[in-house]
C-alpha cells in the first residue's frame, strides 16, 4: 500500500483530568473521502485543533506524507498544505470576494511579503482568485463585499479560500451547517467536485451528508475512536448505533 | 528603620492607586469598555473638593459630597456618551474617553484656574500616630485603613453579593440577563456610576501623594490602566495585589535609587505584562 | 463612482493637496513654519495610519518613535554631521529598529493589553530621555547648531524656505511608499489581518512576523517625521515623547479618517491650523474642541473628515450610502 498522505498515531489530549483524545489512529489516504462523526463532545472539534497545530498534543505523532508536523506552528502546517475550513464564520468581511482568494493565492506563492515589484504576481493572483470562484459558480459576486453575500455563497468562498491554498489534507468542518436547503445543493455540488488528489476528512452533523460524501467513516466517542469503516458497516455497527445513531438520528 | 519607611510608604502609595484603579477595574474590567476618561473622574473629584474645603466645608464632608457628585455625573456620563460605545470597538471607545478627558481638562481649568490645587488635610490627619516600634504619619496609615476596608467591602459586594451576581450575568450575556428579568441598562448605569465614585473617592484622599494639576486626567491614566492591566483586568484582587506591588516598587525605587526609580517601574511594569499579558490573576470569564 | 472622466478626475484629485503645498510656499510668507510643522505632523499621522489603520495595531505610544527620530537627529547633527539628509536617515533607522525589537516583544499581545504595552513603552522612553541628561539634555532639551545645506546647494535660510521645501520633499517621497505599501500583497495581509487574524493563521500568514515589520516600517516613518521636526525647528524636547503627542496624533489621523489617502493630510492640516488660531486665545480652551471633535468624529462620522466628504459627494451624485457595483 502506499504512504497515507495523513498518518495519526497514538494522539492524546487532555484538559486537566478531562481527556479530550485519547490515543487516537488515523490515516487518511490520498484522495481519501473520510468522514468524522460522533456525538457532541466526543472530540472532534479537539482532533481538527491538534492536527491544524492551534492545540499541542500531549503525546502521539502527525505525519503528512510520512513526515512528522508536530513541532510546526499552525501556519507552517497549513504552508505544508493542512487546510481547514470554520465552522463560524472567519471570513474578511470588509473586502472583497475575489480578494479574499487573492490573498490566501499570495500567501500561498510567498509573495505576501512583496513590497515591491508586485503588479504582475498580484494581477496573477486576482486571475486566478477569479477562475477558481468561477468553479464554484459564484463568479457573479467577485467584486462584492463578502458582508453583502447570502450565508451559503460564504460558505462557498470559505471552500474556495481553502482550495486555493492547495490542500494536501483538507479538513471541512461542517460545510453546510446553517445553510438553507435551497443553498446546500450548490455546497454539496462543489464537495462532489473536490480535487481528487485531495485527502479530505469531513467532520459533520447532517448524517445524510456524510453517508453521500464519504467512502470512509470513523466515529469518535469520548476522545477516542470508537468505530471506523464504509458508510454501510457503520450505519449496521450496533456500538455505533447505541452510541450515536441511536441517540440523534432516530 | 529605612525598610519599615519604604514598605510603609509603598503601601500606603499602593492603596491610593488601589482605591482610584479599582474604579476602573469596575469600568473596564468588569463593563469591558475602555475608559481612559477614568482619570478624569478622579480629578472632577479632586477639583470639587478643593472647592468646598475652600469654602470652609469639611475635608471628610467634602470627599463625600465629591463622591456623591462625581457618581451622578457618572451616571449621566454613562447614559449620554458610555451607552451608545459599548457596542463599537476598542479604538472607537478609546478615542471618545480620550476626547471626553479633553472636555473635562478644559472645562476644570476655566473653572478653576490652572494652579495646582492644594487639599489640605484635617487636622486629625496631619499629625503623626505611635505605631509600636516608631511613629508614622497618621494620614498615610488613614489610607492603608480606608484601602483595606474598601477591598473587604468591594470583595463582599462583588463576589458574594446578589449585585455582584447579577452583574457577572449581565456582563457575560446581556440578553439572557435580560430574560430572567435583570435591568441590564439601569445595573450598567449603576456600577458605572459606581467605578467614577471610586475614582473621586480616590481622587480627594489620595490628593496630598498625586497632586491636582490640570494635566492630571492624563499624567495619572498610564498608572491607573497599568495597575488594571499588571493586575489582570476585571479582578480585584489582581489590582489590589497590583497597586501595592507597583507603590513599593516605585516608592522603593525612589528612596533607593532616584536615578533610576521611573526605569525600575516602568521595566517591572513591562515585564510583568509580557510575562503574565492576562495579569497576575486573569479574570476568570476572559477568553 | 461618478459617470464623470473618472481617470482624469482623480488624477486631478491626487494632485490638490501637492498643489496647495506648493501654493502655500508661495503665499505662506510668515505661516511657512506652521506649514512646516503641518507637513511633519502629515508624515507622523501617515504612519499611524499604516501602523493602526492598516494593519489594526491599537497603539498609544505611538510618539516612541517620533521621539527616537528627533533626538537621534538631534544627537546626530550635535556630534557627528551637520548634514540633514545623513541626519534624517540615521534617524529613520534608529526609530525602526526600535520599532522592530519593541514590536517583537509587544505584538504578540493584542487589544487592550497591547494598549497598555505600548504606553508602557513611551513611557519608559520618556524617562529615559528625561534621566540621560548627558544625551538628551533632559528637561532642557537639545538645541540643534545649524543645519549644513541640503545635499551641499541649499542653505537653511531665516524664513524657512528650504525648510519646507525639505519637508514636503520627505513627506512626497513617503507618502509614495505609503502608498505602494497599502496596495501591495503585503499591505493587503495587514488589512487581512486587522479585520480577522485567524483567518489570515487559517491560510498561513505569520501574523506576528509580519506585524512586527509593519510595526517597523510604521516606526521608520514616524521616526522620518521627528527628525524633520526636530531638524526645522532646531530643537527637541521631552513633549516629542510624551502621551500627549501620541494622543495627538490619534485625534489628528481620526480625524482626517483611517485608511483614506488624505486622511492624515486633512486631519493633520487641519488640527495643526485650527491649535494655531485658538492657542492663541487660551490653550485650555482648545482642548475642549479637540475633545469634543474627538468625540463627533466617533458618534456621528466614523470615517473621519475624508469620510464626511464622500458622503457628501455621494449625496451630490444620488448614489446610495453603499453602492452594490453591478
Amino acid at each position: 500500500m502506499t504512504q497515507p498522505a495523513l498518518a495519526v498515531h497514538g494522539l492524546s489530549k487532555r484538559f486537566g483530568s478531562l481527556v479530550v483524545a485519547q490515543a487516537i489512529e488515523l490515516d487518511l489516504a490520498r484522495g481519501a473521502r473520510t468522514g468524522l462523526i460522533g456525538p457532541n463532545g466526543a472530540g472532534k472539534t479537539t482532533l481538527v485543533n491538534l492536527l491544524t497545530g492551534t492545540l499541542r498534543a500531549d503525546a502521539g505523532t502527525i505525519m503528512l506524507d510520512g513526515r512528522p508536523i508536530d513541532a510546526l506552528t499552525p501556519e507552517a502546517r497549513v504552508r505544508r498544505g493542512i487546510v481547514r475550513t470554520h465552522q463560524i464564520n472567519t471570513l474578511l468581511d470588509e473586502t472583497t470576494v475575489c480578494d479574499n482568494v487573492a490573498i490566501a493565492v499570495a500567501e500561498r506563492d510567498g509573495i505576501a511579503w512583496r513590497l515591491l515589484r508586485f503588479a504582475r504576481r498580484w494581477r496573477a493572483c486576482i486571475d486566478e482568485a477569479r477562475s477558481r470562484l468561477a468553479e464554484l459558480g459564484i463568479a457573479h459576486a467577485v467584486e462584492r463585499r463578502v458582508s453583502e453575500l447570502p450565508y451559503g455563497e460564504q460558505r462557498l468562498l470559505e471552500i474556495a479560500i481553502a482550495l486555493a491554498l492547495r490542500p494536501r489534507v483538507l479538513l471541512l468542518d461542517e460545510p453546510a451547517a446553517g445553510v438553507p436547503s435551497l443553498e446546500a445543493h450548490a455546497i454539496h455540488a462543489a464537495l462532489d467536485r473536490l480535487p481528487g488528489d485531495i485527502s479530505v476528512l469531513m467532520i459533520e452533523h447532517d448524517m445524510d451528508l456524510v453517508f453521500r460524501f464519504a467512502r470512509e467513516i470513523v466515529v469518535l466517542a469520548q476522545g477516542r475512536v470508537l468505530a471506523r469503516g464504509s458508510p454501510a458497516e457503520i450505519a449496521a455497527d450496533r456500538q455505533v448505533r447505541a452510541v450515536y445513531l441511536g441517540r440523534s438520528a432516530s | 528603620m529605612i525598610d519599615a519607611t519604604i514598605l510603609l510608604d509603598g503601601l500606603a502609595y499602593g492603596m491610593v492607586l488601589f482605591i482610584i484603579s479599582v474604579g476602573l477595574t469596575v469600568t473596564m474590567g468588569l463593563m469591558r469598555v475602555v475608559n481612559l476618561a477614568h482619570g478624569a473622574f478622579a480629578m472632577i473629584g479632586g477639583y470639587v473638593a478643593a472647592m468646598l474645603v475652600g469654602a470652609g466645608v469639611s475635608f471628610f464632608a467634602a470627599a463625600g459630597l465629591a463622591t456623591l457628585l462625581v457618581g451622578m455625573i457618572g451616571a449621566v456620563a454613562e447614559l449620554a456618551v458610555y451607552r451608545p460605545l459599548y457596542r463599537k470597538g476598542e479604538l472607537a471607545q478609546a478615542l471618545m474617553t480620550f476626547g471626553l478627558t479633553f472636555v473635562v481638562i478644559a472645562s476644570l481649568t476655566s473653572g478653576f484656574g490652572t494652579g495646582i490645587k492644594t487639599l489640605p488635610l484635617p487636622a486629625a490627619l496631619g499629625g503623626v500616630v505611635d505605631i509600636g516600634f516608631r511613629t508614622y504619619p497618621a494620614y498615610r496609615l488613614f489610607l492603608v485603613a480606608v484601602g483595606l476596608g474598601l477591598a473587604l467591602l468591594l470583595w463582599l459586594l462583588i463576589d458574594r453579593s446578589a449585585y455582584g451576581a447579577r452583574l457577572r450575568a449581565a456582563v457575560d450575556n446581556p440578553r439572557m440577563a435580560r430574560a430572567v428579568g435583570i435591568d441590564v441598562n439601569l445595573l450598567f448605569t449603576v456600577t458605572f456610576a459606581g467605578g467614577c465614585a471610586l475614582a473621586a473617592f480616590g481622587g480627594v484622599i489620595g490628593a496630598a501623594l498625586l497632586p491636582l494639576e490640570p494635566f492630571y486626567a492624563l499624567r495619572y491614566l498610564v498608572l491607573f490602566l497599568v495597575v488594571v492591566g499588571v493586575g489582570g483586568i476585571g479582578n480585584f484582587k489582581g489590582s489590589f495585589l497590583a497597586a501595592i506591588l507597583l507603590g513599593v516598587i516605585d516608592t522603593g525605587g525612589k528612596y533607593l535609587m532616584p536615578q533610576a526609580a521611573a526605569y525600575l517601574f516602568y521595566g517591572a511594569v513591562l515585564a510583568l505584562l509580557l510575562l503574565r499579558p492576562n495579569g497576575l490573576m486573569p479574570a476568570k470569564s476572559a477568553t | 463612482m461618478t459617470a464623470l472622466s473618472e481617470s482624469g478626475l482623480r488624477r486631478l484629485w491626487h494632485g490638490l493637496p501637492w498643489a496647495l503645498a506648493l501654493l502655500v510656499y508661495f503665499t505662506g510668507g510668515g505661516y511657512l513654519g506652521l506649514g512646516t510643522h503641518a507637513l511633519v505632523m502629515i508624515l507622523f499621522a501617515l504612519s499611524l495610519d499604516l501602523a493602526l489603520g492598516q494593519a489594526g495595531i491599537i497603539t498609544m505610544g505611538h510618539a516612541a518613535f517620533f521621539g527616537i527620530g528627533a533626538y537621534a537627529a538631534g544627537i546626530f547633527a550635535s556630534h557627528l554631521s551637520a548634514d540633514p539628509l545623513l541626519g534624517l536617515a540615521a534617524a529613520t533607522l534608529a526609530a525602526s529598529l526600535f520599532g522592530l525589537l519593541s514590536g517583537a516583544f509587544i505584538l504578540h499581545t493584542a487589544g487592550v493589553t497591547l494598549m497598555m504595552l505600548t504606553l508602557a513603552v513611551s513611557a519608559l522612553l520618556a524617562e529615559f530621555a528625561n534621566q540621560a541628561h548627558g544625551l538628551t539634555g533632559g528637561d532642557d532639551g537639545l538645541q540643534l547648531g545649524r543645519m549644513a545645506p541640503l545635499l551641499g546647494l541649499f542653505g537653511f535660510d531665516l524664513w524657512g524656505k528650504t525648510a519646507y521645501l525639505y519637508a514636503l520633499a520627505v513627506l512626497f517621497l513617503w507618502s509614495l511608499a505609503a502608498w505602494r505599501i497599502m496596495r501591495s500583497p503585503f499591505g493587503r495581509s495587514l488589512d487581512g489581518i486587522r479585520q480577522n487574524p485567524r483567518r489570515m493563521r487559517a491560510i498561513g500568514t505569520p501574523v506576528w512576523r509580519r506585524l512586527v515589520v509593519a510595526y517597523g516600517l510604521s516606526a521608520a516613518m514616524a521616526g522620518s517625521a521627528g527628525a524633520l521636526e526636530a531638524q526645522t525647528t532646531r530643537s527637541v524636547g521631552l513633549g516629542a515623547l510624551s502621551v500627549l503627542t501620541s494622543g495627538t496624533v490619534l485625534v489628528m489621523l481620526v480625524l482626517g479618517g483611517t485608511r483614506r489617502s488624505y486622511g492624515a493630510f486633512l486631519g493633520a492640516t487641519v488640527y495643526v491650523v485650527v491649535q494655531d488660531f485658538a492657542a492663541e486665545i487660551d490653550p485650555f480652551r482648545w482642548m475642549f474642541v479637540i475633545g469634543l471633535l474627538l468625540m463627533a468624529v466617533v458618534l456621528i462620522f466614523e470615517n473621519g473628515l475624508t469620510g464626511l466628504g464622500d458622503a457628501a459627494r455621494r449625496a451630490l451624485a444620488g448614489l446610495p450610502r453603499r453602492s452594490g457595483r453591478p
